[in-house]
């Protein structure tokens, strides 16, 4: 049989939604960065599971819910905000593209800000002792990933008030809301380490 | 908004049917000329020389620091260098083999190679390409700018706590190398991201999973392994920088912390890290190999997924490396077993390697020398794994000088071997020129015995007791002769080294031209011209089987499906290249690429300027380093009309 190369019919050009490169980017990202929390979550149970005198892991008792609880709430509503943006602009809708990103960077603002907040309350610090180093090294890793999604977030929201996008071209928001959803979901991870399980036992 | 700017028709033709097709998109790929295109240029054979010269530099550092230290061995009490000295040199040569030569080397060759051995016209991410190759070049330069100043890492390339606590290391030494890694970490997983997203998006039309060559599953295999271990070391050394300049306590015991946790962290990383440096090196003889033995690879599905098994099983055998650090002894018999099984998926590949040389016609060029001996070096240092497997086995040997000649024949027998037989290989399609085969027929036969002589030693010295990571040891021990043995072999295997060095050097000149294809190879890279052109290929080629250019010499039916390398997309509308589907390589879209830029090493420099005022504790420099990485990062993915980003007609 000869050489054939069949004839193809119309193809998308350029960065189209999930079949970006680098959407695909940003996946595999999200999975070295997932890696990075898991080594995290993994040297605070490993410490956990040593012999400790009473009452310094966690030291002062459990953390509290108090603001911890709420703050999560926050989190999770800003993704919600994201992804009624990018409901937003698969429907050609500017608007409530720029309002969402807006809003759900708002709200990681709000979160960082109460988080510095219960930082500053803390009855132990970054060395009296290794339960201290662990809560602030990982809350202080994921407030960092907070910081770049919102950054992220803002120039999105900058780029869409600018007209970049429309309901073909958006993969720039599609990839960083992926990013913040990330940011979101792993914060659970962190809230369930820290402030659950030491309730479990 | 019309969809009709969003999509288009490609056009299907043959490039010798379109006069000006060539010329056009060499005017479109080629990087400018000058020092402003060396330092803005995305294209991934530049890029990829780079790697592979840059690499080779730390090669012969690496070598050099090891040739003054074995003097220093070759007789007992010798007092040419300090312990101090001692410790910096073989941490130093550790690091630099392992990090700076080991793991750049192939990410060199790979970067070359894949989008010719794909069909594609560059990487998937040109531009993240250009930015892990100035990281891995800035990290190299920031921790030997700390040797120079006399603050090398100083406690071996294993780093281990509590010697490099701040309390028994006082210096900047372990500083520099903390923040090092972590540097060089970002280049390796960008880089290795890349390489995912290539294997996956950018096949040439028709290449499903089965019809990869074997280089890219080794080097796929490995990018996958690093994004998920390389998170592991740049936290264990962002921790002990924080132990160190921060007063926390994850690895002092006596505040709640654990030593062990530094060697969990470390391990978890360093065994992947094992298989990530010689897995594309196997590839590289899987698919080199077979042209020499003139046939196809025996067992190609077998050793592709082996690749695979020997990386997932590569994740679960990390406590190997602490069998002596009084773990329970469940752990030990799960990780002694699962170190032990490994060996399966590694024989697959030599005996598929056996067997292609068993059932072939051999030729034996310099190449394929290198190639076969990798066997031979592979075994032995796969049978010394296999017995350090073994838990009675581990106690009685680690720490002596039985794994560093373990360590030696896997990462030289693993990885220098087949990387010198690349060199052969694919010297003439990267230079356009053949390497001198009398020079190398000397250059094989002399880092063959100089390696032989100068590491088999080591296995009797370490029977008999002697301790690595030793700076000297006492006279009347039995280890003078191995030791003076061992120096000797290290310098003719040094010379071995230095006459492939002569033979690049020289045969760059002067060396015979090499043509498109001088060993009559079968995959898409010999298609091309060598050197390549900048677009590498006038139309993205369509591939029918795993060996388009031995198609109709290998006994196929007459009805079976040819490639087509001559007619195929054109994709002239600006830099443009194919993406298709991950599995089976179906057509999905047109993908813009992006043109030659400055931000890939702004960043680079930028992140270096970070790390700079961090190990040096000058806050503004850091601040300084990071805004310019943040804005330079914005810049860099501002949305583009040209990459087809942004609403409008993304075609000039």
């Amino acid at each position: 049989m000869p050489e054939h190369v069949a004839t193809p019919g119309p193809m998308a050009v350029g960065a189209i939604g999930t079949r970006a490169s680098g959407w695909w980017a940003m996946i595999f990202m999200i999975f070295t960065e997932a890696a990075l929390f898991g080594y995290l979550l993994f040297s605070y149970f490993y410490l956990a599971a040593q012999p400790h005198m009473p009452d310094t892991f966690p030291q002062g008792g459990s953390p509290s819910l108090r603001l911890a609880l709420p703050n999560t709430g926050i989190l999770l509503l800003s993704s919600a905000a994201v992804a009624w943006a990018q409901f937003g602009i698969e429907r050609d809708r500017p608007v409530q593209l720029a309002l969402g990103l807006g809003f759900g960077a708002v709200l990681g603002m709000l979160f960082l800000g109460i988080q510095v907040f219960e930082w500053w309350g803390q009855p132990f610090t970054l060395s009296s002792s290794s339960y201290g180093s662990l809560y602030f090294t990982v809350t202080g890793f994921h407030m960092a990933h907070v910081l770049a999604g919102v950054i992220i977030l803002w120039a999105l929201c900058a780029w869409s008030l600018l007209g970049l996008f429309n309901r073909v071209r958006y993969a720039h928001i599609h990839i960083g809301a992926l990013y913040w959803h990330f940011v979101d979901a792993v914060w659970l991870a962190v809230f369930f380490t820290f402030y659950v399980t030491p309730r479990l036992s | 908004m019309s969809v009709s700017d969003y999509e288009r028709v490609p056009e299907i033709g043959s490039a010798v049917l379109r006069p000006g097709l060539t010329d056009r998109l060499e005017r479109m790929w080629e990087t400018r000329p000058g020092i402003r295109g060396w330092f803005a240029t995305v294209d991934h054979k530049r890029i990829g020389i780079r790697y592979i010269v840059t690499a080779f530099a730390f090669l012969i550092a690496g070598g050099l620091e090891s040739l003054i230290f074995r003097l220093q061995l070759a007789g007992p009490n010798l007092r040419l260098l300090t312990p101090e000295q001692y410790d910096q040199l073989f941490t130093m040569h550790g690091m630099t083999m392992i990090f700076l030569y080991a793991g750049p080397v192939l990410t060199g060759f790979s970067n070359y190679l894949w989008p010719l051995l794909l069909g594609a016209r560059d990487m998937a991410l040109p531009r993240i390409n250009a930015l892990s190759y100035w990281i891995y070049v800035c990290a190299g330069i920031f921790l030997y700018a700390a040797f120079a100043a006399g603050f090398g890492p100083n406690d071996g390339w294993f780093n281990y706590v509590p010697y490099a606590a701040r309390a028994y290391n006082g210096g900047p030494n372990v500083d520099f190398y903390a923040l090092g890694m972590i540097l060089l970490g970002i280049s390796t997983t960008v880089g290795a991201v890349n390489f995912v997203v290539t294997f996956l998006r950018l096949r040439a039309p028709g290449m499903s999973i089965d019809r990869v060559p074997i280089l890219a599953w080794g080097t796929l295999t490995a990018s996958a392994a690093n994004i998920f271990a390389i998170p592991a070391v740049s936290l264990a050394f962002f921790l002990l920088w924080l132990d160190r300049n921060a007063g926390t306590h994850f690895f002092d015991a006596t505040t709640g912390g654990e030593a062990l946790l530094w060697q969990h962290l470390f391990w978890m990383f360093g065994h992947p890290w094992v298989y990530a440096i010689v897995l594309p090196a196997m590839g590289m003889v899987s698919d080199g190999l077979p042209v020499f033995c003139r046939r196809p690879l025996v067992g190609y599905s077998m050793v592709a997924l082996a690749t695979v098994a020997t990386m997932v099983l590569g994740f679960g055998v990390w406590v190997h490396h602490m069998f002596a650090t009084g773990l329970p002894s469940v752990s030990l018999s799960f990780f002694s077993a699962a170190s032990i099984i490994i060996a399966v998926p590694s024989a697959v590949g030599v005996f598929a390697w056996i067997a292609t040389i068993w059932y072939g016609r051999p030729v034996f060029t310099t190449a394929f020398l290198f190639f076969a001996s990798f066997i031979v070096l592979f075994t032995v240092g796969g049978v010394s794994g296999y017995m350090t497997g073994s838990l009675p086995v581990d106690w009685q040997l680690t720490d002596t000088y039985f794994i560093v000649a373990h360590i030696h024949y896997v990462l030289i027998g693993i990885n220098v071997f087949p990387v010198a037989g690349a060199a052969y290989f694919w010297f003439p399609k990267i230079t356009g020129r053949m390497l001198d085969e009398r020079l190398g027929r000397w250059n094989f036969w002399t880092m063959f015995v100089g390696f032989n002589v100068g590491f088999f030693p080591m296995h009797l010295s370490g029977l008999l007791g002697m301790p690595r990571r030793v700076y000297t040891y006492a006279d009347g021990m039995g280890w003078n002769g191995l030791n003076l043995i061992t120096t000797l072999g290290s310098y003719v295997f040094a010379v071995g080294v230095l006459l492939l060095i002569i033979n690049i050097v020289s045969s760059y000149r002067r060396g015979r031209p090499a043509g498109d294809n001088p060993w009559d190879s079968p995959t898409l890279e010999w298609a091309t011209t060598s050197p390549p052109p900048p677009y590498n290929f006038a139309v993205i080629p369509t591939v029918a089987s795993r060996h388009p250019l031995w198609e109709g010499r290998l006994g196929e039916p007459d009805t079976q499906q040819r490639s087509s390398l001559k007619a195929g997309f054109l994709l002239d509308h600006g830099r443009e290249t194919l993406g298709t589907t991950a599995l089976e390589a179906e057509p999905d879209l047109i993908l813009k690429m992006p043109a030659d830029s400055y931000t890939p090493v702004i960043l680079a420099m930028s992140l270096t300027i970070l790390f700079t005022g961090l190990v040096l504790h000058i806050g503004w420099l850091a601040v300084a380093g990071a805004l310019a990485a943040a804005a330079d990062t914005i810049a860099w993915t501002w949305p583009e009309r040209s990459l087809g980003q942004t609403a409008g007609a993304a075609d000039a």
